[in-house]
């Protein structure tokens, strides 16, 4: 499916390669570790989009896929919110600029855009593990005053006109805006279920989830990755919110380098 | 048998994740507008619209899983047990592996036979990893894999009618889940067979 999308894309899938930064490989302590409290992550190198995916580059896209229009989209995709921000199905209009980062995106659209780019969406890990890196340091997590950074975004309203993309500075892999303007799909938005490990418990929650739990949080004073996860594991893959976008990753064989 | 012409024509035209060209003879929201590729027990390639034309409940499961995936097949088979012949006929099951991995026809195949699995009806099925996340996605099942190579995966029986289109949903397993098997059995009605 991916190759037959793949014929699809766009001329300028070159330049959206050139976009991509890479990151890792790598290992690190997850705030939703795999099995024990203290599993260590490995984290094959990969890359991934240096901003996230805006209006304009979104339209093009629609342009080129029309299926993906709001008005075309089915709803099994998109709920009735999706580019509602946009003027027109084919237009921005003048309150959208085009360098903004795309929102009312659902997952589904958000997978469509990067497989059409012969990229997918990023895993859950491998955000996670890019977004832990400040400007000098691959993991500066530790760092009190990184974290309040962040933490401040979160208080701030979310009423505000959201900035263009590329206006904050690189982080360690040359990649921006992975905290302080939107919150961005993963693929695997649906697999970070959080529960203790009840398999040696039985019971009835031992029927909903086979094999069930093992999954804890961890790191609790990252309280601002796991606001996101909490956030991602709430969504359906149909909705779309005014502060949710994506960016796209890819493995670093696939592509060119 | 007008039907069966449509599923024809739809599986020439399915190419992309959202066909749009046949987005018409669709309801909206039908789950046969999410296009994957299906490998079952035989080692055959089909799409999601398989059944199309019949009511079908779809699950995710794993074939080493030790305790729940044994019991959702068996509550699925209970289920059919109470419906009449006439009504079993029309049923259709499918399963989705989120294992591929691991979960060839072959081991799909040695499921089936344990489990004496009707497989003129039902189908078990595995996909890439990336459409497996999407059939999830559709379906609203949430799993993960585990270091120790099990899945952690929520149960829903999905049940849809002959468009693809979501009728109830049921996360009550063991035991009959009564609103799930009144849907099923309302599906069945001869009111509805006309359409």
């Amino acid at each position: 499916m991916m190759v037959l999308l793949a014929v699809t894309a766009f001329a300028a899938a070159d330049d959206f390669r050139g976009r991509m930064a890479t990151v890792g490989p790598g290992e690190f302590h997850s705030v939703i570790p795999e099995g024990k409290k203290d599993a260590v992550i490995d984290i094959p190198v990969f890359q991934l989009d240096q901003r996230p995916v805006t209006n304009g580059e979104f339209l093009d896209f629609t342009n080129a896929n029309p299926q993906w229009q709001r008005s075309n989209a089915v709803r099994l995709f998109v709920d009735a919110s999706y580019l509602s921000h946009w003027e027109t199905a084919i237009e921005l209009g003048p309150d959208v600029d085009a360098e903004q980062p795309l929102i009312n995106v659902s997952w589904f659209a958000a997978t469509a855009y990067c497989e059409a780019h012969g990229a997918r969406l990023p895993r859950w890990y491998e955000w996670e593990f890019a977004a832990a890196a400040d400007k000098t340091h691959a993991d500066a997590r530790d760092d009190p005053l990184w974290r309040q950074q962040i933490l401040n975004w979160y208080a701030t309203p979310g009423s505000k006109a959201l900035s263009l993309v590329g206006q904050r500075a690189e982080n360690f892999y040359g990649i921006q805006d992975l905290h302080g303007l939107v919150w961005e799909w993963v693929a695997d938005y649906n697999a970070l279920l959080v529960a203790d490990d009840n398999r040696e418990q039985g019971g009835a929650d031992k029927l909903k989830f086979c094999g069930a739990g093992a999954i804890s949080m961890e790191r609790k004073e990252d309280y601002a990755v796991l606001m996101r996860v909490a956030m991602l594991s709430s969504l359906e893959a149909a909705y779309t919110t005014q502060n949710l976008g994506f960016r796209c990753a890819a493995d670093l064989s696939e592509g060119s380098q | 048998m007008k039907a069966r012409y449509v599923y024809a024509v739809v599986f020439v035209m399915a190419v992309s994740i959202s066909a749009s060209a046949y987005a018409s003879e669709l309801p909206e929201t039908s789950i046969y507008h999410l296009q994957v590729e299906l490998t079952d027990q035989h080692g055959t390639t089909q799409s999601l619209d398989t059944y199309r034309g019949h009511p079908v409940v779809l699950s995710m499961f794993y074939a080493t899983c030790p305790y729940v995936c044994p019991v959702l097949i068996s509550t699925i088979q209970r289920m059919e047990r109470k419906l009449s012949a006439d009504e079993r006929a029309k049923l259709r099951v499918i399963l989705v592996s989120v294992d591929p991995e691991t979960d060839t026809p072959e081991v799909l195949s040695q499921v089936a036979a344990k489990h004496r699995i009707d497989l003129d009806r039902w189908q078990l099925a595995r996909a890439t990893p990336q459409d497996v996340r999407k059939i999830a996605a559709v379906l609203g099942v949430k799993y993960r894999k585990l270091p120790d190579g099990e899945f952690s995966h929520t149960s829903i029986l999905t049940l849809v009618d002959a468009d693809g289109v979501v009728r109830a949903h049921s996360a009550k397993i063991p035991g009959i889940d009564d609103s799930f098997f009144q849907a099923i059995s309302g599906i069945m009605m001869p009111a509805y067979d006309q359409k």
